[in-house]
């Protein structure tokens, strides 16, 4: 296939000549040699259009599209309703930017002010942003908004919160010179006792997830309680699918609602995009990075939606600016604005409930092969961590082999958690799938 | 307004013993337009000589408020936070902060009525 560059040899050679130098290299002088590639790439020989396409099919039919999914961690296989790609897929709102200009973007807006409405209330929290890249750097962005308004350098986070959430709160944190104290776990939940000890007069932030990352329901309340210093900022990393049946972190007095709504927007597709929520108190709204549109009434009384509350500082006050966040998933928002539009009140209630009752039963079934035993008693929603006597890779690697992704291993994240595994059952699992899962964990 | 004083920064302060009102000017608040957010310091806090201590959001601007003197802030506005405009229609009865001076010297710096109209005059 011919490399579709315009310039000859001779137009090479001319240009160079302008410039006064002898080759391309020369261009590029400046770059010490050793950071330099000093072999071409190692890409193959170039094919043809005909060979390329083969190539890239054949690669690509080597991923695993049709594996029956027991896996969480973070990145969920619910239900998302067919006619939310259909409708995201209309060119007006995948061709559609930052709506700045309120008369040609109505349509937008209005999805953003739904979205915003609908994160508000499921979180139980004022307001919400127009979305963000994704939970993790929802969760860090939250931390640097308790920074900038307690004006302190420190923010202790609990380990039940999601590992990579915390690497990627870390790498925020360490070009702010922000110190990230981490609480020790106590039977899979936030240690209460560690908590008191490490939160101090310089906390700015105290992170916790619930459900955490092991699935289980962290007592909210009871951490609210031991966050006694006014100034510290509670900060709660949530499941939206759980909002359907449990207590908002509203309602148990955070002041910064985050997390990942990929669940509602994009299903599973070798991570990403992902869709960051962040919800927030009426008090710290004007700290919140990104946007905020309203509804309001053009000069002939028609319901109109404009963008309010942009935190000024992201046009005219980039210099004070608490985030460099100026762009969202807008489209990523809209499809869960849709699949929660879909889904309804009592649409989400009956996804948290089958979430909740399918994991119960898939642990039954497990426990039930005598193999396998439950490693941390306590409520949990759609995840649980199980123990054995394998190691979960060898389990995994002869359940793929039967078509089934099982757990999620945690000896990695966590070394003193052995041979044990992150289970999780959406909505989407039958009970046939569920039976034929907890067969072949217990053949093992 | 005899008993002011300015700053280059257009805020006006206002002595009474050890202690000072701040707030803005006149031309401040017309040139910024209709006041709509006052962001305000936290008692307690200590700023020195133009440090920024807070914000103030118009409909097309939102700008640092400095401090004309060091000092400790020993009282905050709260009704601009329900009313901001109050900025807009009476700046100097609308104080922003109160605050304990911690060097009476650094007045001398600030400029009279007449030196701060000249300096109004010139930005016009």
């Amino acid at each position: 296939m011919y490399r579709y560059i315009p310039a000859t040899e001779d137009d090479r050679k001319e240009m160079l000549g302008v410039i006064g130098i002898n080759n391309v290299d020369e261009l590029f002088n400046d770059i010490p040699k050793d950071l330099k590639q000093s072999q071409p790439l190692n890409i193959g020989a170039p094919m043809s259009e005909i060979e390329l396409k083969k190539r890239i099919e054949e690669l690509g039919n080597k991923n695993s599209s049709d594996l029956i999914c027991f896996r969480g961690a973070g990145a969920y296989d619910h239900y998302i309703p067919a006619a939310v790609d259909h409708l995201i897929s209309r060119s007006e709102f995948y061709t559609a930017y930052t709506p700045y200009q309120p008369e040609i973007s109505q349509g937008t807006l209005q999805c953003i002010f739904e979205y915003q409405t609908m994160i508000a209330n499921l979180t139980g929290m004022f307001a919400s942003n127009a979305s963000m890249y994704d939970g993790a750097t929802s969760a860090a962005e939250g931390a640097m908004v308790a920074a900038t308004v307690t004006k302190r350098k420190e923010i202790v986070v609990s380990k039940s919160v999601n590992p990579e959430t915390r690497k990627v709160l870390k790498t925020y944190c360490k070009f702010r010179d922000i110190e990230v104290v981490e609480v020790e776990l106590d039977e899979g939940v936030t240690s209460i006792k560690d908590l008191k000890d490490k939160i101090s007069d310089k906390t700015a932030g105290v992170i916790v997830q619930s459900p955490n990352f092991f699935g289980i329901i962290e007592d909210l309340d009871e951490i609210r309680e031991n966050i006694t210093d006014k100034k510290t900022k509670y900060i709660v990393y949530t499941d939206l699918v759980a909002m359907g049946m449990l207590k908002t972190p509203g309602e148990s007095g955070a002041d910064i609602v985050v997390g990942d709504a990929q669940s509602f927007s994009s299903g599973l597709a070798y991570g990403g995009p992902y869709l960051g929520f962040m919800a927030i108190t009426k008090e710290l709204i004007r700290k919140m990075p990104g946007r905020i549109v309203g509804e309001s009434v053009d000069q002939d009384g028609k319901r109109s939606y404009v963008l309010t509350l942009q935190a000024r500082e992201q046009h005219i006050r980039r210099y004070k600016a608490t985030s460099n966040i100026c762009s969202n998933h807008a489209l990523n928002a809209l499809a869960a604005t849709i699949c929660m539009g879909l889904l309804g009140k009592v649409g989400l209630e009956k996804m948290a409930e089958q979430c909740y009752k399918k994991s119960n039963y898939t642990l039954s079934k497990i426990l039930e092969t005598g193999r396998y035993k439950l490693k941390f008693n306590r409520p949990f929603f759609k995840e649980f961590v199980i123990e054995g006597e394998e190691s979960p890779e060898i389990i995994n690697e002869k359940l793929l082999k039967n078509g089934i992704l099982g757990g999620y291993p945690l000896e990695k994240e966590y070394p003193e958690l052995k041979n044990t595994s992150l289970v999780c059952t959406t909505e989407k699992r039958s009970k046939l799938e569920i039976d034929s899962f907890a067969k072949r964990m217990g053949e093992i | 307004m005899e008993k002011l004083l300015y700053s280059k920064n257009h805020e006006w302060i206002r002595k009474e013993g050890s202690t000072a009102f701040i707030g803005i000017t006149d031309h401040a608040q017309k040139s910024l337009g209709e006041i709509v957010y006052v962001e305000l310091p936290e008692v307690d806090d200590e700023f020195e000589i133009e440090e920024a201590f807070g914000v103030i959001e118009s409909v097309k601007a939102a700008s640092d408020s400095y401090m004309p003197v060091s000092g400790k802030i020993i009282e905050i506005n709260e009704a601009l936070e329900d009313s901001p405009t109050l900025l807009n229609e009476d700046p100097y009865g609308a104080w922003i902060i109160k605050i304990e001076l911690s060097d009476e010297g650094e007045l001398d710096s600030l400029l009279d009525l007449s030196a701060y109209n000249e300096l109004c005059e010139e930005d016009n």
